[in-house]
């Protein structure tokens, strides 16, 4: 097969948030180009809706140190201090480079960045809510995505827009690029670079019930594991409380910041007993364990697997007046705050969420693993931080770890601008010292083999069988709460479809051109991978901390887990250690964590 | 319910032309999307079947085809959206106006440079603030082109448009709406220029103003109006 070779300082692999921020800066510097398997605006960032974390104070009294502790506090202490420190201080920067770049934020009266509540975020003397999320309407993802568009249209950065990447070249253990398929004609490219950085989004496709777009199938992680290089907290896997019932898209905590509330099947506004003092507005991984409390206690609504989180004005008024607050909502005002949630609620289940309640269930969202890195975007080989010369992560795929055991809502967002750049300028500084390395000989042999033994496969099994099989046992026994046994039959499952899939797949299409088919399946290969990391680290971790909650250890665990999991590929089998220490140079020492 | 179903299919590699493909789906829910329908027809019965989707949800813009005649984003159409009996029958093609690659996905590029070409990007009137924060801009000011900030350049627009079918040479309805995006923002400096490039031969003028753009919009922008405020600059010489 023909092989057309690129070269290039630095090559990006993914074009949402992370990748072009990154690559914006990288291309000032180096010759940079950028390789995504969807057009850059197709990229999951678009469909970030409620905000951008940064301490502004626009609106209410409000300071960087406040964010960095609540993002702690937020990861159940098992964030790196020293990340939320860098994310906490430059997000208020970041916000403003966004601003100056184009991006139409909603303005205060006085013209400034309009800002809201946003759960886990607030005061930290009266532990009250702040106003610290930054949004464009309840499209703030969409907006950032189409700015650094726009930036990189006009700073002539280099695409290469539906390019799959599917192996990293390293020759010596020295990273020296990648290869990509180019959907469209399904020839193989090799981009030889001095650095490579991977930015290609979260991997919620393997539960059943996500927000994740079919493309977040985690190839990022799955190419890095396969180089022999480990993942880090790839248990802590995030699921957001309001995912709209039975879809499980998304339904932004911003429903809540405007003052909606949830209410069980009795009428409760159940959070007031599970968060006294910031109720719906509690950090993700406590109210999704109370809504599935609520579920498994009979009070889902008509004894189903939902709750409603109502945001009609009148009850909205009538909890602000409880609370003694001046404010109050109308319809308009609703609509104006959540036009698209309004959209989706109508499109999806032909009701107007002025006028009635939403029906919502927990929905597999975010990835607080990923690939470890420190705090300039540079892959770690080990816990004890070493690191991987010219390989570079940001975004959801990296670890940094920036929020430990569970993110706080809009702090995404803030992650892709502030190590983006911090990607961007790394790779820049590094490509001007650095040298090519050479191309190992025949450096697409391996992995083209591989591809073209999966596009002849002709055994019985379509992907979709294996696919749906793995993402049912994910979220019976991986979802919001584990325990042993489960997590063994989740393994045990996992592995038999990992040997189906090697031995009894079958591809239809045999083609060269837009081979979708192909590609699927090459994606099941990685979310495989990933299932089976995620289970087993899950195991090894017999606590429970932020996302991770294990019925069998139901309390958080200091002496013994206070430390992040790495998993290392080993001679085909997954080994875990838990060797790389959490950051404590804020000072903050862990707390029981109350809302 | 039980679902007929007639795509549009083209193989470059295979055939000479393009041919319609039958299906026909049981146990379909009247609030299934269309696009878990496709899905269905690739994944369980024809895994040749090729189309692009990510976000599932209306937001990403990747699944632009025509349902029985019309643009739609297949992941926002529930089937009870379309009337059909027990056995009636989805018919799905690409979008008009853009080179079909196979199936239903079609060529991007040509769209993409119209999109390009009219400076797509802020071009700030003012220089930085002084204060190291962000500009300022009012919420009226701000409200002017909110509507067109919400294009997610999906190309139903821009692919319903009889001036664009009979020339692809014509910028398109999607292009024109996110110009206005940039025209209408008070902190922009390149009106202007944008106005010049919209008046030029292939822009505005073309817009025979025959609406088929606006109720394609997935998004419900108003194009047409967008286009009409264009248009209306470029004689007042200006925002
Ligand atoms: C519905 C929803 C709402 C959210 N709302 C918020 C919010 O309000 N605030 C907040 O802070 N966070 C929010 N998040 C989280 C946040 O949006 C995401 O974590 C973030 O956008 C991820 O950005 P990214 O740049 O890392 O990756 P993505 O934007 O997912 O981009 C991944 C890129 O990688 C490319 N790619 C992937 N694999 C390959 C490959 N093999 N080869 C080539 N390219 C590849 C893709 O084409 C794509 O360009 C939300 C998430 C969801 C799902
Ligand atoms: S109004 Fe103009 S742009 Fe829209 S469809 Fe008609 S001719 Fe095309
Ligand atoms: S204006 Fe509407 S129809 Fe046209 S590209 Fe944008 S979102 Fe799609
Ligand atoms: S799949 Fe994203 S718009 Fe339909």
């Amino acid at each position: 097969m023909d092989v057309q070779t690129h070269q290039f300082d630095v090559v990006v692999v993914g074009a949402g948030g992370a990748g072009m921020m990154a690559a914006l800066y990288a291309s000032r510097g180096a010759k940079t180009a950028v390789i995504s398997k969807l057009y850059p605006t197709r990229s999951h960032t678009g469909t970030a809706q409620g905000g951008i974390g940064a301490a502004l104070a626009n609106l209410d009294e409000d300071h960087w140190e406040w964010h960095a502790f609540d993002t702690v506090k937020g990861g159940d202490y098992l964030t790196d201090q020293n990340a939320a420190e860098t994310l906490a201080r430059e997000a208020i920067d970041a916000v403003i480079e966004l601003e100056l770049m184009g991006l139409p934020f909603d303005r205060n009266p006085d013209g400034t960045i309009s800002q809201r509540r946003f759960g886990g975020h607030t005061n930290n003397q009266t532990k009250k809510p702040v106003r610290r999320a930054c949004h464009a309407a309840d499209r703030t993802g969409h907006m950032i995505l189409q700015t650094l568009y726009q930036n990189c249209i006009k700073e002539k950065v280099t695409f290469f827009d539906e390019y799959h990447a599917i192996d990293i070249i390293t020759n010596d253990g020295k990273v020296c690029g990648i290869v990509a398929v180019c959907i469209d004609t399904g020839e193989i490219h090799v981009f030889h670079a001095k650095a490579v950085c991977f930015a290609t989004g979260g991997w919620g496709r393997i539960w059943e019930t996500t927000s994740n777009a079919h493309s977040l199938t985690g190839d990022g992680p799955a190419l890095v594991w396969r180089a022999g290089l480990p993942l880090q907290d790839m248990e802590f896997f995030q699921f957001h409380p309001t995912g709209l019932y039975p879809v499980g898209l998304l339904i932004t905590e911003a429903v809540r910041g405007e003052g909606g509330v949830l209410i069980n099947d009795k009428g409760e506004r159940f959070m007031e007993r599970y968060a006294p003092t910031i109720k719906d507005l509690a950090s993700r991984d406590v109210v999704a364990r109370s809504i599935y409390l609520e579920v498994q206690a009979g009070r889902g609504i008509g004894g189903k697997r939902y709750v409603h989180l109502d945001v009609r004005p009148e009850t909205v008024n009538r909890y602000l007046a409880e609370a003694g607050e001046d404010r109050r909502v109308d319809a308009d005002y609703i609509l104006s705050k959540l036009p698209d949630i309004t959209d989706f609620c109508h499109t999806y289940l032909g009701i107007d969420p002025t006028k009635s309640p939403i029906p919502i269930q927990p929905t597999a969202h975010y990835g607080m693993g990923g690939i470890p890195t420190n705090l300039h975007a540079e892959v770690l080989n080990s816990g004890t931080g070493t690191v991987v010369p010219g390989l570079y992560a940001a975004g959801e795929v990296a670890c940094v770890s920036v929020h430990g055991a569970n993110r706080l809502g809009t702090n995404s967002l803030t992650d892709l601008i502030v190590f983006g750049r911090k990607a961007g300028k790394a790779m820049a500084d590094y490509a001007r010292q650095a040298d090519f390395v050479p191309l190992p000989a025949n450096p697409a042999g391996k992995i083209v083999a591989e591809i073209e033994g999966l596009r002849k496969s002709s055994g019985k099994t379509k992907p979709y069988v294996l696919r749906q099989e793995m993402q049912k046992v994910m979220m019976d026994h991986v979802s919001v709460f584990r325990e042993a046994p489960g997590l063994q039959k989740a393994l045990d499952t996992v592995r038999e479809l990992k040997s189906r899939y090697q031995n009894d797949l079958v591809i239809e299409d045999r083609g060269m051109r837009f081979n979708t088919d192909l590609l699927e399946a090459w994606e099941l290969g990685c979310m495989l991978d990933l299932a089976e990391i995620t289970t087993v680290s899950a195991m090894e971790r017999k606590e429970s901390r932020g996302g991770h909650s294990r019925e069998d250890y139901p309390k958080r665990d200091d002496v013994n887990y206070l430390v992040h999991t790495m998993a290392y590929p080993e001679k085909g089998q997954i080994r875990i250690a838990h060797d790389r220490p959490v950051d404590l140079s804020l000072g903050y020492q862990p707390a029981e964590r109350v809302y | 319910m039980k679902v007929k179903f007639r795509i549009r299919r083209f193989n470059p590699e295979v055939d000479k032309k393009p041919y319609w493909g039958e299906y026909t789906l049981d146990n379909v829910e009247p609030t299934d999307r269309v696009l878990e329908l496709l899905h269905r027809v690739k994944w369980e019965q024809d895994g040749t079947l090729t189309l692009r989707r990510s976000c599932a949800h209306g937001v990403c813009g990747s699944d632009a085809v025509r349902i029985n005649g019309v643009n739609k984003l297949a992941c926002k159409v529930l089937v009870k959206s379309l009337n059909l009996k027990d056995g009636g029958q989805i018919q799905v093609e690409p979008i008009l106006g853009l080179p079909v690659v196979k199936d239903l996905v079609v060529d991007f590029e040509p769209f993409f440079d119209h999109y390009r070409s009219v400076m797509p990007y802020f071009v700030p009137a003012t220089p930085l603030p002084g204060d190291g924060r962000e500009r300022r801009q009012s919420p009226e000011d701000r409200a002017r082109f909110d509507d067109t900030t919400k294009c997610i350049l999906c190309a139903c627009c821009t692919t319903s448009c009889p001036s664009f079918w009979a020339s692809g040479q014509y910028v398109g309805p999607a292009a024109i709406v996110n110009a206005h995006r940039f025209i209408f923002d008070t902190r922009d400096g390149a009106t202007q220029e944008r106005l010049n490039i919209l008046s030029e031969e292939s822009g505005v003028w073309r817009c025979r103003t025959i609406f088929n753009c606006t109720p394609a919009c997935p998004r419900e922008i108003e194009v047409t109006r967008a286009i009409g405020e264009v248009k209306l600059a470029i004689q007042r010489g200006g925002r």
